[in-house]
């Protein structure tokens, strides 16, 4: 997984054994919370295996996610980070579900709510910071913003602002890898609330008539911005509205069973065509960092499902009760954790903003010298290289 | 000999047999053509489908999609024979659902295939043109060089004949406002190959505004232009016709009336020069300030909307780069600020006509027939 690894060159060594401590790949077997919820397939089981290591690793990258977002709250708060700030936590199961079970050739596209599935795709916490603040080390060179982080080589397309768009480029890139003959998938990722755009339907009718590798993944949060699901959806069964193209409907807030229904879909992706994945998830956060989240729903919803279903909370205990780790060591894990991101900010911080040149860089691929104005064209002008 | 293939697949349905007839035809004429006259002619619609071809058999990621443009060879057969030859994984007939197809040209571009999305007009991409802009001219950008769009959009742009408001309108001025596209309006049969042929290899999102009326003209074509390697530079525009008294720019159908409105003016002793843009963004403006430098006046011609057309980025570049040298007010024409009427006399009102760019270069020359008085 590579969260784990890429992030440990911030690390300083600690005495404590525990994040040293390798370990084992045997197998355990656990249970998804509920069992799977299907639309026209046969839905798989609810013992799902996994590893000491395995469990470790969710438990560390999604501590890493929480506090990368809790942090960027403190930073859009303090003026650093501008405009749009959308914030996944809440939602990490979804993130680290996903990457289990898939390869870094399969392709994951999604919307605006990316920071934390860029990081699962390999993203580092520095590039994602500088890019919040819009400084040269960001993953787009600050010119992209929170809503625009890629990662091409390791098969992440993106940070989309339109709502729904993204779902048509999904089918496109696996349009692309069926073209190409990769045995790979795309997951194309997408909310509640733009679960009714039509450019949806006609890319699932597409996906379907071409037999296209596309898995269409709804992170059901429950929200549209400040609309609540039912409000906006006749049907909000989401799983079941592709009609005759199957779904599952899968507990978001649980790794193991996001892993699970990841690994069906890409097995019937591959066959079958697409398949809509329903995540049944929740964000604490309002929908961005300039709603306060309160005014759509109670706050004992909120707390409630931090007490009962958070993802987090869900693997602290599986580990614990399986004896992998003491609480003082998961709890030591997350204060490092927390220094980790601490750092990444700091580093950040410290990157400059591009330099004014980098105005008209990226326009095109090929300017063939073309000339292109600033404000005051007689002012400022470059050739588009 | 086209026509009648043609014909016989406007009249009949296409099915199993006839198609096969239909090829061996199409074999037969292509094979035939170029050496049957001694000058070398060649339709707008020919040019477009043999670059298809061309650049379809030379990279294997270049594929074409949209409404029709399969089975049916092409609503305007632009994309004829194009399925025989290279399947149906290449020719992908799509559904009627614009905002889905463009979407997914660009996803597929996104991972590195070089998609041609044909919309049947482009009256019709303006429910893709979110795809257009946000998905494909912006992507570069944003993700500061990591995703580059290597798309071609393409399909006839402006008024055809009698097709009423909601298929006429022209996108020149929309789309070559945006930065990150590149917009390319040819004019004969060798701009057609070449600008194709160029927009398909360019690595960036084109824009590729054909004209419907223009699909059925023979050019004179050479054999420098028939080479399967012929390629025009996007941003250059042609000076079509010399001249040194009154410079005329125009783009698409255009061209050729501007054409002919130089010859009623050279009977009168203005001697016009025509300028083809070829490409509406890039702008080709050292090619239209350098003549303006020459003859001291401009008239614009376009078929779209008069208001923020791209006769007025014309009209202002020559204003901030070459103001001395302007002898007379920079004159538009474009389309009538209406949209656009079906009966045939108030049709012919709504888009400029030959007497309209004479009139128009009289006026800037000073020799006008004295103006008709205003409200």
């Amino acid at each position: 997984m590579a969260l784990t690894h890429r992030s440990s060159n911030l690390l300083k060594p600690l005495s404590a054994a525990v994040l040293r401590r390798t370990f084992s790949t045997d197998t355990i077997t656990v249970e998804t919370s509920v069992p799977f919820t299907s639309h026209n397939c046969s839905p798989p089981p609810r013992t799902v295996e996994t590893t000491p290591a395995e469990m470790m690793s969710f438990f560390r990258d999604m501590a890493t996610m929480r506090r990368m977002e809790i942090a960027a709250d403190s930073l859009y708060k303090a003026k650093l980070i501008r405009g749009f700030c959308h914030l996944y936590d809440g939602q990490e199961a979804v993130a680290i579900g996903m990457e289990a079970a898939i390869t870094s050739k399969d392709c994951i596209i999604t919307a605006y709510r990316d920071h934390c599935l860029f990081l699962a795709r390999g993203g580092t916490l520095v590039e994602t910071f500088a890019e919040l603040m819009g400084r040269k080390d960001g993953c787009s060179k600050g010119k992209g913003g929170s809503m625009h982080f890629y990662k091409k080589e390791s098969g992440f397309y993106g940070g989309h602002g339109i709502v729904g768009a993204q779902v048509p480029l999904g089918c496109g890139l696996a349009f692309a890898q069926k073209y190409s003959k990769e045995e790979h998938v795309t997951f194309a990722m997408y909310g509640d609330g733009a679960a009714n755009q039509g450019q949806l339907f006609e890319a699932l009718n597409m996906a379907a008539l071409w037999d296209l590798p596309a898995i269409l993944v709804c992170e059901n949060n429950h929200y549209g911005m400040g609309t609540a699901e039912w409000r906006a959806a006749k049907s909000y069964a989401y799983y079941k509205r592709g009609d005759y193209v199957p779904g599952l409907k899968v507990d978001g807030m649980d790794a193991f069973a996001v892993k699970q229904a990841c690994k069906f879909a890409k097995e019937h992706a591959l066959k079958n065509g697409p398949i809509i994945l329903e995540m049944d998830t929740y964000r604490y956060h309002g929908h961005s960092m300039s709603d306060p989240g309160s005014t759509y729903r109670k706050r004992d919803e909120v707390t409630g499902v931090r007490q009962e279903r958070d993802p987090l909370e869900r693997i602290r205990k599986l580990i614990l009760s399986h004896d992998l780790a003491t609480e003082k060591e998961l709890k030591d894990t997350e204060k490092e954790i927390r220094k980790e991101v601490d750092e990444a900010i700091a580093k950040a911080k410290e990157s400059p903003m591009p330099d004014p040149s980098e105005l008209f860089d990226n326009v095109y691929v090929k300017g063939f010298g073309v000339e292109v104005f600033g404000a005051d064209r007689k002012e400022v002008k470059s050739v588009l290289p | 000999m086209l026509g009648i293939v043609r014909g016989r697949i406007a009249r009949g349905g296409v099915n199993a047999s006839s198609l096969q007839k239909i090829r061996n035809q199409s074999l037969i004429y292509a094979s035939s053509r170029s050496y049957s006259s001694a000058s070398k002619e060649m339709t707008v619609r020919d040019a477009l489908n043999s670059a298809l071809d061309e650049e379809m058999s030379a990279d294997p990621k270049v594929f074409v999609m949209g409404e029709e443009v399969g089975e049916y060879q092409g609503a305007y057969k632009i994309s004829k024979g194009l399925l025989e030859k290279y399947g149906p994984e290449r020719v992908v007939d799509t559904p009627i659902t614009e905002a889905g197809f463009a979407g997914i040209g660009v996803g597929a571009a996104y991972h590195g295939l070089r998609p041609v999305v044909e919309f049947m007009t482009f009256n019709f991409s303006m429910q893709a043109i979110d795809h257009i802009i946000n998905s494909a001219a912006k992507s570069n950008y944003m993700s500061a060089g990591q995703i580059s769009v290597p798309i071609v959009f393409r399909g006839p742009n402006g008024a055809a004949a009698g097709v009423g408001a909601q298929h006429s309108q022209c996108y020149a001025a929309w789309f070559g406002a945006c930065p990150g596209l590149k917009v390319l309006a040819p004019y004969s049969s060798e701009d057609a190959r070449g600008l194709l042929k160029a927009a398909i290899r360019d690595p960036d999102p084109v824009v590729f505004l054909e004209n419907e009326l223009l699909y059925g003209e023979s050019f004179p074509i050479s054999a420098e232009v028939l080479d399967s390697s012929f390629c025009l530079p996007i941003g250059k525009a042609k000076i079509e016709r010399e001249g040194k008294d009154v410079t005329i720019t125009a783009f698409s159908k255009m061209v050729g009336y501007a054409l002919k409105a130089a010859e009623i003016l050279a009977k009168e002793g203005i001697s016009a020069e025509v300028i083809n843009l070829r490409s509406i963004r890039p702008l080709d403006r050292s090619t239209i300030n350098a003549s303006v430098r020459k003859t001291n006046r401009l008239i614009t011609v376009e078929e779209g909307f008069p208001q923020h057309g791209v006769g007025a980025e014309i009209c202002a570049c020559v204003v901030e780069e070459s103001f001395e040298y302007l002898d007379a007010p920079v004159e538009r024409i474009a389309g009538a600020d209406v949209p656009m009427p079906y009966a045939a006399n108030l049709e012919r009102m709504a888009v400029p006509q030959i007497e309209d760019i004479v009139r128009a270069a009289k006026r800037a020359c000073y020799r006008s027939v004295p103006m008709a008085a205003t409200a």
